[in-house]
């Protein structure tokens, strides 16, 4: 690798750009202070408040069932949408509605799925925020799996069919093997764009099922207290494990069609 | 007659008045053959001939548009392609990539629902057969080009297929593997005992394996019989042309024998009627190099090629559009620039008819451009 030395500067300070708010949260979370500016010693007190606060409890229950629930809905008919958009379609229309929702502004779909709602005479809880948030996610799901589908060799389903497996043995021991490492990068981005989203779930959730982002966001409205910092904190945490254990996961289905080196014995 | 005669042996497989297409596009006309049990069997032709389309038709990948494909005398043409006892081994192998090679070669007998203790019987056993024993805990993905037709071979003949079909086997390996895999194949055809249809485009490769070839040209079937039938018998133009090298001499048959341009008359003995347009086939190996005015023809040598055993000359007559291959044993004492005569064994030559069409006079064009170009130059 070539030396840069001053070059790199640029790289660095975007680094810095990035990541010091981050940083300076992650800091603050263990002020010991009322006030959110001021440093006045190290404490890890806010974190036992932190679990102590109904509301955001409250808040976080609602985030993990919609989370969860939405990225369960959405990885399974985003990737049947994918086999099916692969196996019995050509034109790329179907296709882009298909990934549409993923690239359309949260406001519109916030408000459309409202519009829809009221219109029906629904009423609006976690159940409707777990439907908006399966519509977003399942695009990504669908977009994701068709790419991986796209590099799949055909003859490997025609194969298996040739060897006497019915469809669906074909489905589950062929088709879906190959595909488990774009299905769980799928669920993954499900997952983290559903645990922080604001606007749709805004739009969507009834005033008594508010989700994190929306407590919140209600908290913050009477000011940034260093709670807020502590659970910022918690959060980061849970998305860095998340996506490691995921990365991991994704590693280790990837190296054994790969580079497995178990040895005959 | 008061002993009934035995009923000749129903041929394994039937494909009768087959045709196919994908919209306006002929894959397949009127195709009829027959496949017989044990045989090793080769469909032959240039890509875009309608053979993939034709063994993949037998497996059950594509239906085709009307005809019928018979297995032991039943209709196979409604049956899904997994309950079919036809098993084929994919052009690019379509190994499992994330099943290990026992895993891969069991699949079959799995989706059958094989006892486990057989399974894992019958797999060792097919492993052996193909000598990869040892590498039965491996992934396709540790495995080279050869092993990995080896494991799609075994997987493909575990269940003992009537019929096993081989799309281009030996297309995705290099020449050296390439040659001792067509022995194989050739062994292992005869151990197992099993009807093999090898899809290639390789002349050689279907010459050197099969039993019988069917050459494909067209969506339509030229030519189907022995390799050496294909070779010394050539029914078609197109066969002549595309199996082995030859000397295409297009004319006319005539009363006493066959005119081309060029040529004296030649003493050949055809089927063609009188006055018909053909082509006489001269093989290499049936023109002799002798003293000039010794032959029925005399030339110039344009080039001479040493293989070894062999040695091929291009011979330049005057009045002939292309020079005159002739193919001798060792090294040839004719140089470039010799004057030659060419002696032809006449009894060997066999005309076929000039069924070139509209495609005639396409080749002369091209075969004007040169000399055009020439006088502009």
């Amino acid at each position: 690798m070539p030396k840069l030395g001053l070059l790199r500067l640029p790289l660095w300070l975007t680094y810095v750009f990035l990541y010091l708010p981050i940083l300076v949260v992650v800091i603050l979370s263990f002020n010991d202070s009322e006030s959110l500016f001021v440093w006045k010693g190290f404490s890890l007190r806010w974190y036992p408040e932190l679990f102590a606060d109904s509301a955001v409890m409250a808040g976080l229950r609602n985030t993990v069932i919609v989370a969860t629930t939405a990225t369960v809905l959405a990885t399974v008919l985003g990737t049947l949408m994918a086999v099916g958009i692969h196996r019995y379609t050509k034109g790329g229309l179907v296709r882009a509605f298909a990934i549409a929702p993923a690239l359309l502004p949260d406001l519109l779909l916030g408000i459309g799925i409202l519009s829809v709602f009221s219109l029906l005479g629904l009423t609006l809880g976690l159940h409707s925020v777990i439907m908006a948030h399966t519509v977003f996610a399942m695009a990504f799901v669908t977009a994701i799996v068709l790419a991986r589908l796209a590099h799949l060799d055909p003859s490997l389903e025609e194969a298996s069919r040739d060897l006497g497996a019915t469809a669906s043995r074909t489905f589950f021991r062929v088709t879906l093997p190959q595909l488990a490492p774009g299905i769980v990068a799928g669920a993954l981005l499900a997952f983290t764009l559903s645990l922080d989203e604001f606007v749709i779930a805004f739009f969507t959730s009834a005033p008594t099922t508010p989700t994190l982002p929306i407590t919140i966001y209600s908290m913050v409205r009477f000011g940034v207290t260093p709670e807020i910092n502590a659970l910022a904190t918690v959060l980061l945490l849970v998305s860095v494990v998340t996506v490691i254990g995921a990365q991991r996961l994704t590693r280790t289905t990837d190296t054994t069609r790969t580079t497995d080196t178990t040895e005959a014995p | 007659m008061n002993t009934p005669t035995p009923t000749p042996a129903a041929p394994l497989l039937q494909v009768r008045a087959m045709n196919h297409s994908y919209g306006d596009v002929v894959a397949l006309a009127g195709i009829d053959l027959e496949i017989a049990d044990n045989e090793f069997f080769a469909l032959l032709g240039p890509s875009g001939c309608g053979k993939t389309t034709l063994l993949r038709s037998i497996a059950g990948f594509e239906t085709p548009t009307s005809g019928e494909i018979l297995l032991d005398g039943a209709d196979l043409t409604a049956m899904p392609a997994h309950k079919r006892p036809v098993n084929m081994m994919f052009q690019s192998y379509a190994l499992f990539p994330h099943m290990t090679v026992e895993a891969n070669v069991a699949y079959g007998l799995e989706s059958e629902g094989v006892g486990k203790a057989e399974v894992k019987r019958r797999v060792a056993e097919t492993l052996d057969t193909v000598g990869l024993a040892s590498f039965a805990k491996r992934r396709p993905a540790k495995l080279s080009g050869g092993q990995r037709q080896r494991v799609a071979l075994a997987r493909a003949i575990i269940k003992r297929p009537r019929l096993l079909l081989l799309d281009e086997p030996l297309s995705a390996l290099d020449r050296k593997v390439r040659a001792e895999m067509q022995l194989e194949l050739k062994r292992l055809q005869h151990e197992v005992g099993m009807t093999f249809v090898v899809v290639t485009h390789d002349q050689e490769e279907a010459m050197s394996m099969a039993d019988r070839v069917a050459v494909l040209n067209r969506g339509s079937l030229e030519q189907l019989d022995t390799p050496e039938g294909l070779y010394s018998r050539p029914a078609t133009r197109f066969v002549a042309d595309f199996i082995g090298t030859a000397n295409l001499l297009d004319g006319t048959v005539t009363t006493d024998g066959f005119a081309a341009p060029g040529w004296p008359l030649l003493a050949v003995v055809s089927a063609l009627p009188v006055g018909a347009a053909g082509t006489a086939v001269l093989r290499p190996e049936d023109v002799a190099i002798v003293a000039e005015g010794a032959g029925l023809v005399d030339g110039v040598v344009v080039d001479a090629f040493f293989l070894g055993g062999s040695s091929t000359l291009s011979i330049e007559v005057p009045g002939l559009g292309r020079p005159v291959t002739a193919t001798v044993h060792a090294a040839s004492t004719a140089r470039r620039g010799d004057r030659v005569g060419l002696r032809i064994d006449q009894s060997r030559v066999v005309v076929v008819p000039d069924d070139r069409g509209p495609v005639a006079s396409a080749v002369s064009e091209k075969a004007a451009v040169p000399s055009s170009a020439q006088a502009a130059s």
